[in-house]
């Protein structure tokens, strides 16, 4: 073997054992155990008890964000079916409809979904404290979102975060312009 | 010496220890008490549970930080008491379990949302 194809081989060898490290960094890095997160006491004798992140959500649906899971399809694929309420008397409501807002901004237009939303929380946890319910009404700032307030109550927090813009800007304002009447 | 700078930079780029997304370190009473800070994690609790029943029937205010939860209350059956309860979750006399977090850890929600200035959550 002359010197050039044995420093090829090794090269190639080099950069396998890189890929097969980035792969393993990559399977191990998407949640954190417990015991390694920087929040959980490592010497509690209790921590073996508690679930591990990957246990939990490995099996669900990925995301590239946040939790890494897609939490709403896994709540309409079934791969989890988290209880609606807890007394018995409590009335479960969940509502359909869209609503386009901020339109015709230097951004696509936000669809606000009714249906994922009201499938996790309930009417009274936006309304009427953090939006009126009437569309139109709502004065909404990317800025005070940012800052935890309206969305970003949640979204930043524990729903996906605020450097997905395209999921909410997700409609091109051009679809929303009426289309020209036809020619005389 | 070449190979030690190689093992710094690696170092350096190497992601810090990070709390799962939507865990809230609670430590409102606890620390002073002479127990662990209570973790919170989020993703654990929709698996089984979706938003609405936590934040709507059982009155927790949907901001990290509102909530003056009294352990005697959740005895009582109230807030984290309307599950941990020996019936539908482990009861309040399991301390370890929930007040599992590092002695002297910031109160508040963390985890990573990488946009986590300027807010406040």
């Amino acid at each position: 073997m002359d010197r050039r194809s044995r420093i090829r081989g090794v090269r190639c060898l080099a950069a396998a054992a890189c890929l097969l490290a980035g792969l393993a960094w990559a399977a191990t890095s998407l949640w954190q155990r417990l015991e390694q997160d920087g929040i959980h006491d490592p010497k509690n004798p209790a921590i073996a008890l508690l679930q591990q992140p990957a246990e939990a959500l490995a099996p669900l649906p990925r995301d590239t964000a946040g939790n890494m899971v897609r939490w709403v399809a896994a709540l309409e694929s079934g791969a989890i079916n988290p209880r609606t309420n807890i007394l018995p008397e409590t009335e479960v409501r969940v509502r359909d409809d869209d609503i386009i807002v901020a339109k015709y901004g230097s951004l696509p237009a936000v669809k606000f979904p009714h249906r994922p939303h009201t499938l996790w929380l309930d009417c009274s946890n936006c309304h009427e404290h953090l939006f009126k319910s009437k569309a139109g009404a709502n004065r909404l700032s990317m800025m005070a979102i940012l800052n935890g307030e309206q969305c970003g109550v949640c979204h930043g927090a524990v729903a996906f975060p605020l450097t997905e813009c395209n999921r909410c800007h997700s409609v091109p304002n051009a679809s929303l312009l009426r289309a020209a009447p036809p020619p005389r | 010496m070449k190979h030690i700078a190689l093992l710094l930079a690696l170092a350096a780029v190497a992601p810090a220890p990070m709390a799962e997304y939507g865990d809230v370190v609670i430590d409102k009473r606890s620390s002073a008490a002479g127990v662990r800070p209570v973790i919170f994690p989020h993703w654990f609790h929709r698996i089984r549970f979706r938003c609405k029943v936590c934040h709507h029937e059982l009155g927790f205010k949907m901001r990290a930080g509102a909530n003056d939860v009294l352990m005697s209350e959740i005895v009582e059956g109230k807030f984290c008491g309307m599950c941990h309860n020996d019936r539908v979750a482990w009861g309040g006399d399991r301390c370890d379990l929930c007040h599992s977090g590092k002695p002297g850890l910031k109160p508040g929600i963390v985890g990573g949302a990488q946009t986590s200035g300027p807010g406040r959550w």
